[in-house]
This record gives C-alpha cells, sequence and structure tokens, in this order.
C-alpha cells in the first residue's frame, strides 16, 4: 500500500535549532508537492528546555497536526523520553547515539544517527548539524534532493559559495547515511501522485497579518504576548510599505486605546493578543461598541485563566469574546477554522467593523496561530473590500437636520455616515455617554432606548451577512456535527475516517459566532437526529450558547488538557455516542 | 487687480460649541475653557482641523464645548487614544484636557509613557485636587490630611508633585497654569501647541464645590510667577522651582527639543509606498 500520510517530529533542547530543522524540511516539502502542516511546542520555560517541531507531510490535504509520529529525531536523551510513547508501534526513532540511550525493549525501530560526529569529524562543520539532519528526513520520505539544495543556496547564498557547498555537503552527509544504515527505508516514503503546484506555507499569525494588508488596515498596536506578539512583528515589518504603522503600546489598554484613536482619525485598525490582553481591553470594547469605532481585536487564545499556560491550547475565551463588558455592548465575533481561513477571516473582520462601525473580535488559538500550513495562494482579485460609509456634504446625503452633520444620525440599518477629522462640517465628539444622534450625551428614557436599538440593528443586519459556514460531510446524514474554530481540522478528519467505516456524519461550524447566524444554524440544527458539539473547554461554552438560543438535546463532547482533539479519540467518542442514539 | 488674500482672523466664538458647559458655577474649568479658545484663536486654527481628547471627569467634558472634532474616551485614558490619532493625522493639532485624577491616578502610567513618546500633542491637566464629578473624594493632588465630605479622615498619602513627575519622566515642555489668569493661561497653551513634543501644562482650577481649602484665594496667596531671569532651558533650575512649596511658580519651568513619536511615525515609511495588494502579492511570492 502506498503511503500517503508521514508525521515527522525533531525533538530536543530549544536552540538546539529544532525550529531551522523543521522549517527547512518543510519549505522544502512544499516545493516538493507535498501538503504540509506543522505542530510545535515551544518550551514552557525562557531558556533551554525541552521543545519540538512537527511536519506532517500529505499526498492529500490534511486538516489536523496527526495524532502519532511516524519518524522521531530526537536530539538528546530528554526528547526521546519525553516522545517515544507518541511514537507509532510501526515508527523509527533516529537518534544521536552520543546523546540518547534508547530503550531496549522499544516497540520501534531504532537507528543510531551520529549526528554530531557526522557534523563534527567527518565535515568539520558543527554547526551544519541540522542540515545533516534535514538531509536524512528528506531522504526517508523521498523528497528530490533539488527542492533542498535550491534552499540551501537561497539561504545562505549571502555568506558565500564556500559556506553553500558545506551545507550542500552536509546535506549529502545525511541522505548516504540513511541510504546506508536505514533498513527498509522504502517503507516511509511518499510520492504525491498529484503534487499541488502554487501552494504557499503561511501560519495563521501570518495569515492574520496579510489579511489584514489585504483589507486596508493601515494601523495596528499591540503589547507582546504569547501566542499573538507574531501577528504584531508581522506588521511591524510589512505595515509601513503601504504607509502603514504597527506600534508597541505600553499595555494592552494603551493597544486598544491607540486603536480606538486611530479608527476615529481614519484608519482601519486592529490589535491582537491573548485571552489576558483581552480582558485588560474590555473596558473600551464597550467604548468601541458606544462610540461606533469600527476595530478589529484578534485574540489568539490560550490555555486556562489568569497566566495559565500560554504556549498550551484551548477555546476558552469564547464566553469572553462574546459577552465580555458591561452594559449590553455588542459586537461581532468570527472564528476562522484553518490557516488560509484566518486570511480570509481576517479580511471579513475589517470589512464587518467597517461597514458595521463596531468592534468585531477574531479568535484564533495557539494552534491556529502558530502552526504552518500549505495552502492554496488566495486569489486577491476575489478579496473584496469594504470602507466605512463618510459623510459628505453633498454625497450620501443622510445628513442631519437643517443639513447639519449628524454623526449618529438613525438609519435603516442603524449605520450612520462617519466623519473623518478635518473634514469640514463633520465635526463631533466621540463618547462612551449614551448620546442622541448629533452625539451629544443624553441620559432620557428615549435616547437609551432609541440608540441601544440602533446598534443593534446593526448586529442583526451583520448577521444575515454572516461569511458561511464550513460544511464538511454528508448533508443528509442524521448526526450533526456542530462545531467551531480550530476544532474543526479534527472534526473533518474524523468525518473522514468514519465515512471509512460507513459511518454517516456532517459538519457545521459557523464562521461568526456572535450573533450567531440564525439562517445557517436554525436549518441544520432541525434537521439532525442527533446533534454532537465538540470543543476545546471543560463548560461548552459554545453548547450553552447553542442551546440558549436553540432549546434541544445535544451531545457535548470537551477536551480541557491543553490539547487539540486527536482524530482518533475523538471518532471513538463519535461512534460511542452514535452507538447510544440509535 | 491686487492678489492679497486675507485670511479672517478666527475669534473666540468661532470656537464655542453649542453645548453650554456643565460645570457648578464659579468652577476653574470655566477659565480653562476661555483660555483654550483663546490660544486656538492666537493660531487661528480651524476648529475643523483640531481634534480635543480627554477622559473622565468634570473637566473632560470639555470637548463638548468646543466646536472642534473630540473624542471623550474613557477615565484614564486620553494618552492612548490621542497616540492613536497623532500615528493617523501626525499633523492636526491635538489637545487633551482631563482632571487630575484622569492624569495622576488611573491614567498615571500612560502620562508616563506619552511622555516618554514625546507625542506631539498639548496636554492640559485641569488640576483642583478632588474628583468632582462623584462628589468629591480627594485625588492624588491632594495633600495629606486634606478633609473633604466624601474624605472625612483626609487624604491619607502624599500628594503627587505633576511638574515632578513630568521633569522625572523626560517631558520636553513642563509648565504651571491656574485658571484666574487666563490671559497668561492662554499663553503657555498656545506655546504647548505650537510646541514640537510633549507639552504638559499643570492647571490649578479650584472647585468651589468639593474643595473648599484650595480655593481661587488660596492660589492666588499661594502662586508666584517664575522670576523674569528664569531660564526654562535649565533642567537643574526646573526641578529646583518645581519642588518649591512656597511659592508654587506659574509659567514655563522647562523646554527642550527632543525627537518625538510624529518623527518616529514619518522614519518607518518607505519613501514609496505600494498598493496594499502588492504588497500582500509579494508576501505570497516569498512564501512559496
Amino acid at each position: 500500500m502506498t503511503r500517503n500520510d508521514l508525521v515527522i517530529r525533531v525533538a530536543g533542547e530549544a536552540g538546539e535549532g529544532i525550529l531551522s530543522t523543521g522549517q527547512l524540511l518543510t519549505q522544502a516539502a512544499l516545493r516538493g508537492g507535498f501538503h504540509v502542516l506543522t505542530y510545535s511546542q515551544p518550551p514552557s520555560e525562557i531558556k533551554g528546555g525541552h521543545a519540538f517541531y512537527q511536519i506532517r507531510l500529505n499526498t492529500y490535504r490534511s486538516y489536523s497536526k496527526g495524532d502519532d509520529v511516524d519518524i522521531l529525531l530526537a536530539f538528546n536523551q530528554e526528547a526521546y523520553d519525553r516522545n517515544a510513547a507518541e511514537t507509532k508501534d510501526d515508527g523509527l526513532l533516529v537518534y544521536d547515539p552520543s546523546e540518547v540511550t534508547p530503550s531496549a525493549d522499544s516497540h520501534f525501530v531504532q537507528v543510531e544517527f551520529p549526528l554530531n560526529d557526522i557534523a563534527k569529524n567527518q565535515l568539520k562543520f558543527p554547526i551544519a548539524k541540522n542540515v545533516v539532519a534535514v538531509g536524512a528526513l528528506a531522504e526517508l520520505f523521498g523528497l528530490p534532493t533539488k527542492h533542498l539544495d535550491s534552499l540551501i543556496e537561497e539561504r545562505w547564498l549571502r555568506k558565500g559559495e564556500s559556506v553553500v557547498q558545506k551545507n550542500l555537503d552536509a546535506l549529502r552527509a545525511g541522505i548516504d547515511y540513511v541510504i546506508e544504515n536505514v533498513p527498509q527505508r522504502d517503507r516511509f516514503a511518499l510520492y504525491p501522485d498529484k503534487p499541488h503546484s502554487g501552494e504557499i506555507l503561511m501560519s495563521g499569525s501570518e495569515a492574520i497579518g496579510l489579511g489584514a494588508i489585504a483589507a486596508g488596515c493601515s494601523f495596528m498596536s499591540g503589547y507582546p504576548i504569547t501566542p499573538a506578539s507574531d501577528i504584531k512583528e508581522f506588521l511591524e515589518i510589512h505595515l509601513p510599505k503601504t504607509g502603514g504603522h504597527a506600534l508597541q503600546a505600553e499595555d494592552e489598554l494603551a493597544a486598544i486605546g491607540m486603536v480606538l484613536g486611530a479608527s476615529f482619525a481614519g484608519a482601519k485598525s486592529m490589535t491582537a493578543t491573548s485571552g489576558p490582553g483581552f480582558s485588560l481591553m474590555i473596558e473600551m470594547l464597550g467604548l468601541a461598541a458606544m462610540a461606533e469605532l469600527p476595530c478589529v481585536i484578534v485574540d489568539a487564545q490560550r490555555a486556562g485563566p489568569s497566566t495559565g499556560m500560554p504556549t498550551r491550547h484551548e477555546q476558552g475565551d469564547l464566553y469572553q469574546a462574546a459577552f465580555a463588558g458591561h452594559g449590553e455592548c455588542p459586537r461581532i465575533v468570527l472564528a476562522p477554522t484553518s490557516v488560509r481561513d484566518c486570511f480570509y477571516q481576517t479580511v471579513n473582520a475589517f470589512n464587518l467593523a467597517e461597514k458595521y462601525q463596531t468592534p468585531v473580535i477574531l479568535l484564533g488559538d495557539t494552534l491556529l496561530n502558530v502552526r504552518s500550513e500549505s495552502v492554496p495562494r488566495p486569489d486577491l482579485h476575489e478579496v473584496k473590500v469594504v470602507d466605512r460609509l463618510l459623510f459628505s456634504e453633498n454625497g450620501n446625503g443622510v445628513s442631519g437636520v437643517n443639513g447639519e452633520y449628524q454623526r449618529y444620525v438613525l438609519t435603516d440599518n442603524g449605520v450612520s455616515p462617519m466623519s473623518i477629522p478635518g473634514q469640514e462640517g463633520g465635526q463631533y465628539i466621540a463618547t462612551g455617554l449614551e448620546h442622541n444622534e448629533e452625539g451629544l450625551h443624553r441620559y432620557d428614557e428615549a435616547t437609551h432606548s432609541i440608540m441601544t436599538q440602533k446598534r443593534f440593528r446593526k448586529l442583526e443586519r451583520a448577521s444575515l451577512e454572516a461569511p458561511e459556514a464550513d460544511r464538511f460531510g454528508d448533508p443528509d446524514a442524521e448526526i450533526g456535527l456542530l462545531t467551531w474554530g480550530s476544532t474543526v481540522g479534527s472534526v473533518i478528519e474524523a468525518i473522514r475516517e468514519g465515512e471509512r467505516e460507513g459511518l454517516k456524519l456532517d459538519m457545521l461550524a459557523p464562521r461568526m459566532l456572535m450573533p450567531l447566524p440564525e439562517h445557517e444554524l436554525r436549518p441544520f440544527i432541525e434537521s439532525k437526529r442527533v446533534i454532537i458539539i465538540p470543543e476545546v473547554n471543560y463548560v461548552g461554552q459554545f453548547a450553552n450558547m447553542v442551546t440558549s438560543q436553540y432549546p434541544r438535546d445535544y451531545v457535548r463532547i470537551n477536551l480541557y488538557g491543553g490539547m487539540p482533539f486527536r482524530v482518533d479519540r475523538l471518532l471513538e467518542q463519535i461512534r460511542e455516542e452514535v452507538a447510544q442514539h440509535v | 487687480m491686487s492678489s492679497v488674500v486675507t485670511v479672517e482672523k478666527r475669534k473666540v466664538a468661532d470656537y464655542k460649541g453649542d453645548e453650554r458647559p456643565t460645570w457648578c458655577p464659579g468652577c476653574g474649568d470655566f477659565g480653562v475653557l476661555n483660555a483654550v479658545f483663546n490660544a486656538l484663536s492666537s493660531h487661528n486654527f480651524d476648529p475643523q482641523n483640531v481634534i480635543i481628547v480627554s477622559g473622565i471627569g468634570c473637566s473632560s467634558r470639555l470637548p463638548f464645548f468646543t466646536d472642534a472634532y473630540g473624542f471623550h474616551t474613557v477615565h484614564g485614558r486620553a494618552m492612548p487614544v490621542a497616540a492613536g490619532i497623532r500615528a493617523v493625522q501626525p499633523d492636526m493639532p491635538v489637545l487633551a484636557m482631563g482632571g487630575d485624577g484622569d492624569a495622576f491616578a488611573i491614567g498615571v502610567g500612560h502620562l508616563i509613557h506619552a511622555i516618554r513618546r514625546n507625542l506631539n500633542i498639548c496636554y492640559v491637566v485641569m488640576d483642583n485636587a478632588v474628583y468632582g464629578l462623584t462628589k468629591g473624594q480627594t485625588s492624588p493632588t491632594a495633600e495629606r490630611g486634606l478633609a473633604t465630605k466624601a474624605t472625612p479622615q483626609g487624604a491619607s498619602d502624599p500628594a503627587v508633585n505633576p511638574l515632578l513627575l513630568a521633569l522625572a519622566t523626560g517631558c520636553t515642555f513642563v509648565a504651571r497654569g491656574f485658571s484666574s489668569k487666563p490671559k497668561d493661561l492662554a499663553d503657555l497653551i498656545a506655546r504647548g501647541v505650537a510646541h514640537e513634543g510633549f507639552a504638559f501644562i499643570d492647571t490649578y482650577s479650584p472647585c468651589p464645590t468639593f474643595n473648599t481649602v484650595n480655593t481661587f484665594k488660596y492660589y492666588r496667596d499661594a502662586t508666584d510667577d517664575l522670576p523674569a531671569d528664569y531660564d526654562p532651558t535649565d533642567f537643574n533650575a526646573a526641578l529646583r522651582y518645581a519642588a518649591s512649596e512656597d511659592p508654587l511658580y506659574l509659567g514655563l519651568y522647562y523646554q527642550a527639543e527632543q525627537p518625538t513619536f510624529e518623527d518616529h511615525i514619518r522614519s518607518t515609511k518607505p519613501a514609496a509606498t505600494s498598493n496594499a495588494m502588492t504588497v500582500v502579492e509579494g508576501l505570497f511570492d516569498q512564501m512559496s
């Protein structure tokens, strides 16, 4: 049987080149036409500590990180000890005998690979250890050498021909070692029968940054936090190319404050943070909703309350995104379901924020933001960019009585034209106080009622324009899986596995979670005999939101250990539930 | 035919908004508002080209009483909002107005960083040592022991010295004004607006309702102008005079030239910028 799925994990001490080994291999595999999806676990401690980088290679598109490891490259004993259990029975351990003493009764094939010795004594080029490893791993799954040769040239040409040659020699040494020393290595070979062409490799954080630029974002402010800092760093480099700016604020309160100032001044603006930072932003989330200022807030969720587990995965911020804030504070929440979707939902987030002059929260998470995926290159001609409705004296005619501009003039869809400082006749005061159509603070019963309706009317309209939900599976299946965000990846693969054994399943994952789009949820919920809601949190935040809006019995599957769903266990749980509901 | 363009000089009335101030009769903030009008008219700014940012408190209502663009933010957060505005509109004059609670209690963290950034705005703190909107609790500028109706035991902590705070943080324009000296105050605000960098003007603006100690008379007796030969480029002199408790000096303590936040913003922009989609296509190319 030809293999079409391979999981490689490179594990060792952080800073030992785990990341560079993994990234080089990933990039080369992309060029070889493989679908790639990475998963990494940075160390929890500051210096050193155990880390790994995992690459899943497929001849078809995959959606999850892969449950177990086929090939484990262990740089040291701790890497071996921690990862051996996740290596498959028919897997392969490649280890450096100078660092690792493997257990004698291991369930998988173990092959010595004297990495340090090859680099130091054979090549006289100790830092090439990682390139030796890349050569060996590439040879194991049969990646044509040309992809690595060209990458090595691109990467080291700046340092001169001799450095390029030394690295090419290192690559060759790795390849040769495998050819001479690994028995039955053909069993790991992958043959992409239909290699993809033109796919690109990006992380979720990069996809969000790219989506922001494409949507016309010109201002970003953030405060360092795992796992969202990458977005800020990406935009600090690339936003100025369009004339925009990304800044580091003194804290998250300031970050969102700057974003609202920038939005008031006319810029499409965003911030990116994780749960703890989002907690600090909630005060001004209310101001954005009240003053009707467009803005996008990315919450790349991590695990646990308080500081929790900064490098681990959880879908625990849905309540916070959907409900946080005092008073009745309307906002839109979007949740992308894959790396590629991060690009599109970021564009949608800006479009909705600008069109409806309201904060939009984009819920990423550790899994989605950190991993890299090969994705079809987005066609920018298909990307529609929406700008805010602007006040113009003779233009859109939505100005107030006596021809005077009214910033919060009541309209059918609740959207009032905005003015930009400098616009003649457009002066108004943006305020968090309740205000009348002119923007002047008023506390009377009629004003608060009418303005509350206005603000929520925008949300009702927005829900009709929700980005289409993610669907997968058999639309006629009686068993429905209702889920959200990055859990979609595991669910899709569970459905695909289930299909092979005759299990008929259908998935709906709304991309808009607040408000929940009625036209997508109701038909799905009403057409399924059993609905299962898997999500990575303890209380079933999404399940509770769905239940309160569409009361009926739902089966919940919750996971809350800081890791995403394994496909095999998820399928097993689905099978059990299905069996109980025959 | 002559082609002389006459620019009409704007008057105070041109900056007044439709809303009448909500302050108590006798409030110091009236004088500050007037000084703001006079400062703006001295620059002959078009009201549509001025932005006034404020926090929360009696004094922070000020933008509502003007005809400028305004952003009445939340308590303590006027500084970051002003920074966001300046990042996008680095050429539009921005005034920040607020009270001492806003500036030195809930917002002091942001104040320090706005000063460090040398954000090119003029921040006028209307300082009355109490929280008026919540009925008279003492603020960080209240002297230890100052008792009010809402703080009957008296302020428990020593007062912040706003000028020393600003000087120690690297502020490039540090001044103290007094609401009952409207001409001097208008002049300070006008100079603060013209200053390239963060202009900080702590302004005594007595609260006749909740602070019966720090009254107009109190400040008239306690204050004195900085000496005529005072040199505002002398940092050490600024520290000495700022530390003085008797008298409390009024005027411009310190002014210096330093790179501004806006300089940084302009410097990060490449000479030629590209269309967003071109940038994204270029990045896609690098990702293959």
